[in-house]
């Protein structure tokens, strides 16, 4: 799509003409020259990848074959942190915990559809308004959101409780009752990440071009016989990327269940997420060769889950 | 949206207007209402939000559950240190990953498709995946506990460089060739050149980055064991430790570390909105 032609770049920095002229004249120079010039705008940031990033990677990749010991001492176990995770129950149980996170994260997704559709109807009053109030959730920190939502959630006092009650209905200890404690973090999930996916989608609905729902109107389509015959397939690649991201954020869930959920909680065990219990293997129980290799394996399931999403794309993302 | 809207609207009749800003309205309370309880409970008393029913307003507005998150932690520091490491992060990203991204764009030298594939590489790669080694260099420099600690990893940025790229490449070529054909050097096209038409871009990314930065926090919990020296996430999550459920100082404390991305998203809403739009359009 976007042109390589134009991007011969500095080659033609002295006009098109000029340079043609010295590149056949010294092209060596020349190659040199930008070869110092990319070097000068490229070398910060890859320097800083290859440190900071890249080389992590491989480290960790390295670990994930080593057994820690007591005293921050390593030494090479081969397969061994691999085959332990199989048995580990404890690895299995955060797995499909994070699993159940990205399910439950993906009911954000037709909500968020609602909202944008409904706000991007013309003539629609306060949009501004209803737009500021829905996005407040994703620019506040999950640290505070998982705190406020704690205080929703208290089981004595809360506000929800108090609320259900009036309507007759028995709360529980939402954040402690292993039963419930998975479901109502993945709310807070949901609710943090609405005015998110809300605002790719209303951008996405603002591409459509209305001539598609006026033929539709000819035709005698309804809105909803438009809404899933003209939005939904029009807005599908916008719906693929909000979806893709939305299972990539989910899969690395930590921040709300680190603080919503206390360590002597006893839901722990049924909302421990794969990213909490790498933090745990690694920064406070120092078993980081365990912890490498918990890591790659979620990095393989990442992989795998969005691999398996831009496969099944072909059957129901729509690109013009 | 109008030609659209237009459509939608003629299909649709008026009677669904009230519906519809039922709808709206009950989602508006449910997404920010809690932010409003937020509030109103940090001026109550440990007392008064045990009563049932529980009271709306406070009885009496109490500020003293704000200076009981002053005395509880180094509030005013962990400020301080979020907001350098926010900025730091952002001014680095910003700059760093402009450069690179022009140089992506606009210059043309061997193996560029290979360095940009393996830029690209990075961005696949999830933080879990990095942060013990990331862990160890920090420490090997005698870093930990002090404040360029939070912020040294994040001022490079593999995303921010992509998407400057993106945005560069959608600028067409004529517009530097005035500049070229006056003997312009490279770093002149992108500084007064370049810069000034990627706003947009800029804008997104630096949002985003502050957005993320002030509120991270796995990162800062593990390099950071100084509350003199950690960001108001991690201290957010220390206060829990200290008052468990002792919500009107909590809450106190959550607005605290909040207000200020609050207060600037509302004044720049519509950057940040369009910020947001744009790289999801974009990446």
């Amino acid at each position: 799509m976007h042109g390589t032609t134009e991007q011969t770049g500095v080659l033609q920095r002295t006009g098109a003409g000029q340079v043609a002229e010295v590149r056949r004249r010294r092209p060596g120079r020349f190659r040199r020259q930008n070869l110092l010039w990319a070097l000068l705008f490229i070398g910060p940031t890859a320097v800083g990848l290859a440190v900071f990033y890249i080389w992590p990677a491989l480290r960790t990749f390295y670990f994930s074959f080593t057994t820690w010991g007591a005293f921050g001492n390593y030494e090479w176990s081969g397969l061994a942190n691999y085959q332990e995770l199989l048995k580990d129950s404890e690895v299995r149980t955060a797995f499909v915990n994070t699993f159940w996170f990205t399910i439950l994260g993906l009911l954000g997704i037709p909500i968020s559809l609602v909202l944008a559709a409904m706000l991007s109807r013309r003539g629609r009053k306060g949009v501004s308004a209803y737009r500021t109030l829905m996005f407040l959730p994703v620019v506040t920190m999950p640290a505070a959101v998982a705190i406020i939502w704690r205080w929703l959630y208290s089981g004595d006092y809360g506000i929800i409780n108090f609320l259900l009650a009036k309507i007759g209905i028995q709360g529980t200890y939402w954040l402690s009752n292993p039963q419930t404690a998975l479901p109502a973090v993945a709310a807070v999930g949901i609710w943090s990440t609405i005015g998110y996916n809300m605002v790719i989608l209303m951008a996405g609905l603002q591409a459509i071009p209305g001539f598609y729902y006026e033929a539709a109107a000819l035709d005698g389509a309804g809105p909803v016989r438009q809404f899933l015959s003209v939005t939904i397939p029009l807005l599908s690649p916008t719906l693929f990327f909000v979806t893709v991201l939305s299972v990539i954020g989910s899969l690395q869930t930590f921040d709300l269940v680190y603080v919503m959920i206390g360590r002597t909680n006893p839901a722990l065990p049924q909302t421990r997420t794969v990213v909490y219990l790498f933090y745990q293997k690694a920064f406070i129980e120092n078993d980081r060769g365990y912890a490498a290799a918990i890591a790659f394996a979620l990095l393989v399931v990442i992989i795998i889950v969005t691999a398996f999403q831009f496969r099944l794309q072909r059957r129901w993302v729509h690109y013009e | 949206m109008s030609e659209t809207a237009a459509a939608l609207s003629r299909v649709k009749p008026r009677a669904g207007s009230v519906a519809a800003h039922t709808l709206l309205v009950a989602a508006a309370l449910v997404l920010a209402g809690p932010f409003v309880w937020e509030f109103l409970t940090s001026f109550k008393s440990l007392t008064e939000v045990a009563q049932v029913p529980p009271t709306i307003l406070p009885q009496e507005w109490l500020g003293s559950n704000y200076t009981a998150v002053f005395q509880a932690l180094p509030f005013g520091i962990m400020f301080f240190n979020t907001t350098v490491n926010a900025l730091a992060r952002t001014g680095a990203q910003l700059l760093l990953c402009s450069m690179a991204a022009f140089g992506f764009a606009r210059i043309n030298f061997p193996g560029r498709k290979i360095l940009f594939a393996l830029f690209l590489s990075v961005l696949l790669v999830p933080s879990q995946l990095l942060v013990i080694p990331q862990y160890e260099i920090i420490q090997s420099l005698g870093m930990l506990n002090r404040l360029p600690a939070l912020f040294l990893p994040g001022m490079f940025s593999a995303f921010g460089t992509f998407l400057l790229r993106q945005f560069f490449l959608s600028l067409p070529a004529e517009l530097e060739e005035a500049a070229r054909l006056d003997g312009a050097n490279p770093w002149r096209i992108y500084w007064s050149i370049m810069l000034p038409l990627a706003r947009p871009g800029l804008m997104a990314l630096g949002i985003l980055t502050l957005l993320w930065s002030w509120n991270d926090l796995l990162w800062p919990l593990i390099v950071t064991t100084d509350t003199r020296k950690t960001t108001l996430s991690v201290g957010l999550a220390s206060l829990q430790g200290q008052y468990a459920t002792n919500y009107p100082v909590l809450m106190a404390g959550s607005l605290i570390a909040t207000l200020p991305v609050i207060i600037a998203f509302i004044l720049m809403q519509k950057q940040v909105i369009e910020g947001i739009a744009f790289t999801g359009s974009k990446a």
